[in-house]
């Protein structure tokens, strides 16, 4: 059974869709997912919630996800597979469940060695692409050991990420493949800071018919600085900027105000391209313009569904 | 084979430190191969701790022997005299060895030398690389000869993950990402669709998940 979450009625409107991110803080003062929560509310039609995102610890997703159901946002949990094995997973999806969450994302999440506690243990018994299959179990009513549930089962509408920048590039639309067969409703991919590649990305997917079998939300972050957007293109795996890019915030005189210019002009391409359905924007430690992006990107106010 | 590695003397000078009689045990089998805990590495560390040990004006006595295998009693049987002789054994063997010896020789304590780091190869000279995790269900045949639970930094039966750039693991640029090599080796044998097939989470109860493993071979018990 699916959710009938906002996000999931959204996307099948036909309405282009617009979905945020928070991330939780490294304390336990739910205040200042409150305070997001406050500042984003309407923007969008759910926000993600990361899963203790580059493995370093954080207020849980779930936890936090409570906090936007409380302050009236619908949260989209991330939950990884590097924190939990399947027993975990199913666990605090009934939990998430049971406190009115409907929207999951699945990743198998960054590596602890990016993170504050490299030491650590890492679980991974299923990957990303197993975690859409047992989730897509779990709302037909069964866990994953094929038990049958005996109440009712966790509504759910379940989400994947894309990352059309890391290699093998015609691989990606085959693994896009893997996790719509697994039951995935929605994919939100990698923030796009190569159009190009992206553009090619899509083609391919467009040609497996992917997009009618799952809606595709592109990923956007407006950059910040010259320097953020070298560091990205040199240092983090399965990110490309491109050069053009790199150019025109070096060229410009208000760096920033480029940066959100370009992320505005890329929600317009993605709303004129075949195949997305909208968009996730990933401001990262930049949430409050997210207003002023949505807002000058013609994505507001969010229709009623 | 078992890759091992010997630990940092430092460490081993603090391991034996309590005993004045010492019996440093190599093995002739893996450890061997890989220097870590042959007959020449036996003869190594023990001039090096002799010499560490004097310049601290402490004396040290220390029997250096090399059996053929540490995990199998017939072998460690030829070490009984020298252990009975000793006040500890430092073994040089994997930690199958290390524990076979103390196992046999309830009375006597037996230290690790080496840290046993994997199951390997000699890719070339100088540089060992793992291939096997032991997870006792082997999915070679799925994964064209390439094996993602050892070589995928997040074993990932349905990869490659988003860290995959220019054939290499985010995790360490040195490392090959092991579903680049997998899908690589797919297309050479004209399979590469059979990776568009989901493949179901893993039994794990084969591998260490389901506690020590014990293998019954019926027809060879005595």
């Amino acid at each position: 059974m699916k959710a009938a979450s906002k996000l999931q009625r959204m996307c099948e409107s036909g309405n282009f869709v617009v979905t945020g991110e928070i991330g939780p803080p490294k304390s336990c003062n739910g205040e200042i997912v409150r305070h997001h929560a406050k500042m984003l509310k309407g923007w969008c039609e759910s926000f993600n919630l990361t899963d203790n995102q580059t493995a370093i610890v954080r207020l849980s997703s779930i936890a936090a996800g409570k906090i936007l159901l409380e302050e009236g946002l619908e949260p989209n949990i991330q939950i990884v597979c590097r924190d939990r094995n399947r027993i975990a997973a199913q666990s605090d999806i009934l939990g998430a469940s049971a406190l009115g969450m409907k929207n999951v994302l699945c990743l198998s999440g960054d590596h602890q060695k990016f993170g504050n506690h490299p030491t650590a243990k890492n679980v991974f018994d299923v990957d990303s692409i197993q975690l859409i299959q047992i989730l897509d179990g779990m709302r037909k009513g069964y866990f994953a050991n094929g038990e049958q549930m005996k109440d009712e089962p966790p509504q759910l509408f379940i989400g994947c990420a894309a990352n059309p920048f890391a290699d093998p590039f015609e691989f990606r639309v085959t693994r896009l493949e893997k996790k719509a067969d697994a039951g995935a409703d929605f994919c939100q991919t990698q923030c796009i800071l190569d159009m190009e590649r992206f553009e090619r990305w899509m083609e391919l997917v467009r040609a497996r018919g992917l997009h009618k079998r799952i809606k595709i939300l592109g990923g956007i972050t407006p950059i910040k600085s010259v320097k953020a957007a070298k560091y990205m293109k040199k240092f983090v795996a399965g990110m490309m900027v491109s050069d053009d890019l790199i150019e025109r915030l070096e060229k410009a005189e208000d760096v920033k105000a480029e940066g959100l210019q370009i992320a505005i002009e890329q929600i317009e391409r993605l709303k004129k391209m075949e195949g997305i359905a909208g968009v996730h924007i990933m401001a990262i430690a930049w949430e409050e313009k997210v207003p002023e992006i949505c807002q000058r990107a013609g994505l507001a106010p969010r229709p009623e569904v | 084979m078992i890759v091992g590695q010997q630990k940092p003397l430092a460490e081993i000078k603090a391991e034996v430190v309590p005993f004045s009689k010492l019996l440093i045990l190599g093995c002739g089998t893996c450890v061997k191969t890989c220097f870590a805990g042959g007959e020449d590495e036996v003869a190594t560390l023990a001039s090096s701790l002799r010499l560490a040990f004097k310049k601290d004006g402490r004396q040290i006595k220390i029997e250096e022997l090399t059996v053929e295998r540490q995990c199998e009693d017939e072998f460690i049987k030829e070490a009984a005299a020298a252990i009975a002789r000793n006040d500890a054994v430092l073994s040089l063997a994997c930690g199958a060895g290390v524990q076979m010896v103390a196992n046999r020789y309830a009375k006597s304590p037996v230290l690790p030398g080496v840290n046993t780091t994997f199951i390997g190869i000699l890719e070339k000279q100088g540089l060992f690389t793992e291939k096997c995790l032991g997870c006792g269900d082997c999915v070679l045949d799925v994964f064209a000869g390439i094996c993602p639970v050892s070589r995928c930094s997040k074993k990932l039966m349905n990869g490659p993950c988003g860290g995959s750039h220019g054939g290499k693991c985010e995790v360490n640029p040195d490392t090959d990402c092991a579903w680049q090599l997998i899908i690589d080796r797919s297309k050479d044998f004209g399979q590469l669709d059979r990776l568009s097939t989901y493949v179901p989470p893993k039994d794990w109860r084969t591998s260490n998940a389901g506690g020590p493993r014990k293998l019954v071979r019926e027809d060879h018990i005595i």
